[in-house]
C-alpha cells in the first residue's frame, strides 16, 4: 500500500522524465548530445506560466477538456501497478478503469481538437480515433488474456498471480505474445515513431500534434503532462505484464520496477532511432497484427 | 520440451499470419518454407520419438517440402518477373482480421476435437485446422497464380500437420503419397504459370473469365 503511494508520487514526479530518456537515446543514436533529459519539465513550466488564448469558434468543450483529461489520466495512474508492486488502490476489474479512464483522455483531446473547426484538427482527430479504436482492442485483449491465465481481473493481482501460477519466461508462450502486443500498443498510443512521428511539425501527417494545435498555455501544459504521464501508465502496465518477477523485499520490487521503466523508454528510443514512420494506411494493419496477437494469447491462455 | 513445443505452435500461427498480410512473393514463398520447417520439427518434441525409418522419411518430406518445392515457386517466381501482388481480392488488414475470425473458428472447432494426449498438443488441433483455412483462404483471396500454388502449399502443410497431430497407426506412407501428389502438381503448376505468363503477359486468375474461344 504504501509502496504503492509511492509509485504514484514518483510517476507524477519523474513521469516528463522519461521522454528526456527517449530524446536522449535518440541523440546518441544521432550522434547528437541532445537536448537536457528535464527539457519537458522547462517546457511545461514555461506553458504553465503563459495565460492560454481562446479562439472565436470554440466552445466550453475546448476549456473543459484538458482538465478531465488530466484527472482522467490521473485516475489511471492510483490503478497502475509498477512491476510487481500493486497499486494504491486496487479493486476486481480495476482493468478496465484503467482502459476506459485513457479512453476518456482520448475522448476529450478528440472533442477539443473537433471543437477548434480546424481541418488539420479534425484529420489528426479522425486518425487518433482510427488508431485508438485498434489499439484499444489489442490492449484489452491483451490484459484479459493474461486475466484468463491468473485468473484475476485486477492489474495488481497480475505480478503476483502470475508468478504463483508459472507465467515465467522462456516457460510459456503467453509473455512474449502479451509483451509484443502491449509494446505496440504502447508506441501507437502515444504517438511514438513507427505510427506518428513526435519531431515532425507538418500538419498533413502527424497525429497528436496535430490535434493540440490550438491549444495554448496552461491547457497545453495540462495536455503534454497528461501524455507524460500517459507514457508512464501504459510503460508500467507493460513492465507489469512483461516482467512477473517477484522479489522478496519490497524495495527490490520497487526498484526494480523503475528499472524496467527506463529499460521500456531506452527501447523505445533505440526502437525510433532505427525505424521510418509507417505509411498512414500500413499503420491500422501493424495494431490489427497486435490484436491478433492478443487473441492468440487469450487462445493459449484458455486452452 | 512442452515449451518449445507451444512456442513452436505459436509461431507456425503467426507465420500464417505473415502470409495473410503480406504483399510480397518472396516473403509469401520464404514463410511457407519456413512452416514446413517447423512442422518437420515438432515431432521431435513428442512425448515419444518416432523410429529412425519414419525419421528418415519425415525428414525427407520436410526438406522436400521447405527447399524444393519453394524452390521450384521460387523459379516460376523469376520467370514470370512479379514481385508482389498489388491488388489482391480482399486486402491485407482485412486478410489479417479474417485470419482471426478462422482462428476463433478453428478454435472453437478444436475445442470439440479435444486429442486424447492433452497438454499442449490441445493446440494441435486449432492449429491444424486453421492452416487448412488460411490455405484455402489464400487460394479464394488472391489474384494471382503464384499465390495461389502457395495456398496449395499451405493446404498441404496444414493437412501434414494433421497426420502429426493424429499420428495413431503411423500413417507416414500416405502422406508420403500426399506428398508426391503435390510435388508433381507444384511442378506442373509452375510449368502452366510460366506459359500463361508468355501468352498473356501477367498471372491474374481473375481475368480468365472473360476469355472466349
Amino acid at each position: 500500500m504504501r509502496w504503492g503511494l509511492l509509485h504514484v508520487l514518483f510517476a507524477l514526479v519523474s513521469a516528463p522524465l522519461l521522454a528526456g530518456v527517449i530524446n536522449r537515446t535518440k541523440a546518441f543514436f544521432g550522434g547528437r548530445h541532445g537536448p537536457s533529459f528535464f527539457q519537458l519539465y522547462y517546457d511545461i513550466f514555461k506553458l504553465l506560466r503563459k495565460d492560454a488564448v481562446y479562439s472565436r469558434t470554440t466552445s466550453w468543450i475546448f476549456r473543459t477538456a484538458p482538465p478531465i483529461e488530466l484527472a482522467a489520466v490521473l485516475l489511471a495512474l492510483l490503478f497502475t501497478p509498477l512491476g510487481s508492486t500493486a497499486a494504491w488502490l486496487c479493486f476486481q476489474g480495476d482493468l478496465l478503469l484503467v482502459v476506459y479512464a485513457l479512453g476518456l483522455m482520448r475522448f476529450m483531446i478528440i472533442s477539443a481538437a473537433l471543437d477548434t473547426g480546424s481541418a488539420f484538427e479534425g484529420m489528426g482527430a479522425s486518425r487518433e480515433a482510427q488508431l485508438s479504436a485498434l489499439a484499444e482492442v489489442a490492449l484489452l485483449v491483451a490484459l484479459l488474456a493474461v486475466a484468463a491465465f491468473t485468473k484475476s481481473f485486477s492489474l495488481s493481482a497480475f505480478a503476483a498471480q502470475a508468478w504463483a501460477a508459472g507465467l515465467v519466461w522462456p516457460a510459456n508462450a503467453i509473455l512474449p505474445l502479451v509483451s509484443a502486443a502491449l509494446l505496440v500498443v504502447l508506441l501507437a498510443e502515444n504517438a511514438r515513431l513507427p505510427f506518428d512521428d513526435p519531431n515532425t511539425h507538418l500538419e498533413l501527417t502527424m497525429i497528436h500534434e496535430a490535434m493540440i494545435l490550438d491549444h495554448c498555455g496552461v491547457d497545453l501544459a495540462f495536455i503534454e503532462y497528461g501524455s507524460a504521464l500517459k507514457m508512464w501508465i501504459l510503460s508500467a502496465i507493460l513492465v507489469s505484464m512483461a516482467l512477473p518477477l517477484r522479489a522478496s523485499s519490497s524495495l527490490l520490487n520497487f526498484a526494480t520496477g523503475l528499472g524496467a521503466m527506463v529499460i521500456v523508454a531506452l527501447l523505445v528510443g533505440y526502437i525510433e532511432s532505427v525505424m521510418a514512420r509507417l505509411r498512414l494506411i500500413r499503420t491500422p494493419q501493424l495494431l490489427v497484427t497486435a490484436g491478433v496477437l492478443s487473441f492468440l494469447a487469450v487462445m493459449v491462455a484458455m486452452r | 520440451m512442452q515449451a518449445l513445443k507451444e512456442i513452436l505452435i505459436v509461431l507456425l500461427i503467426l507465420l500464417n499470419f505473415r502470409l495473410l498480410g503480406t504483399s510480397r512473393l518472396g516473403a509469401c514463398v520464404q514463410t511457407v518454407a519456413l512452416q514446413a520447417l517447423v512442422i518437420g520439427l515438432l515431432p521431435l518434441l513428442g512425448p515419444n520419438l518416432p523410429t529412425p525409418w519414419i525419421m528418415a522419411m519425415m525428414a525427407a518430406a520436410t526438406l522436400v517440402k521447405s527447399v524444393v518445392l519453394p524452390g521450384l515457386v521460387r523459379r516460376a517466381l523469376r520467370e514470370t518477373g512479379v514481385v508482389r501482388e498489388l491488388e489482391p481480392l480482399m486486402g491485407y488488414t482485412l486478410s489479417i482480421l479474417t485470419g482471426t475470425g478462422l482462428l476463433v473458428l478453428s478454435h472453437l472447432a478444436g475445442r470439440k476435437l479435444q486429442l486424447p494426449t492433452g497438454g499442449v498438443d490441445q493446440l494441435l488441433v486449432p492449429v491444424t485446422l486453421f492452416t487448412m483455412l488460411c490455405g484455402l483462404f489464400l487460394i479464394i483471396a488472391r489474384r494471382k497464380a503464384i499465390t495461389q500454388v502457395l495456398g496449395f502449399l499451405v493446404l498441404e502443410n496444414g493437412i501434414y500437420l494433421f497426420g502429426i497431430a493424429f499420428a495413431v497407426h503411423e500413417p507416414w506412407l500416405v502422406q508420403t503419397g500426399v506428398l508426391l501428389d503435390v510435388l508433381a502438381a507444384v511442378f506442373v503448376m509452375g510449368i502452366t504459370i510460366h506459359q500463361i505468363n508468355r501468352e498473356f503477359d501477367h498471372i491474374d486468375t481473375d481475368r480468365f473469365s472473360t476469355f472466349k474461344d
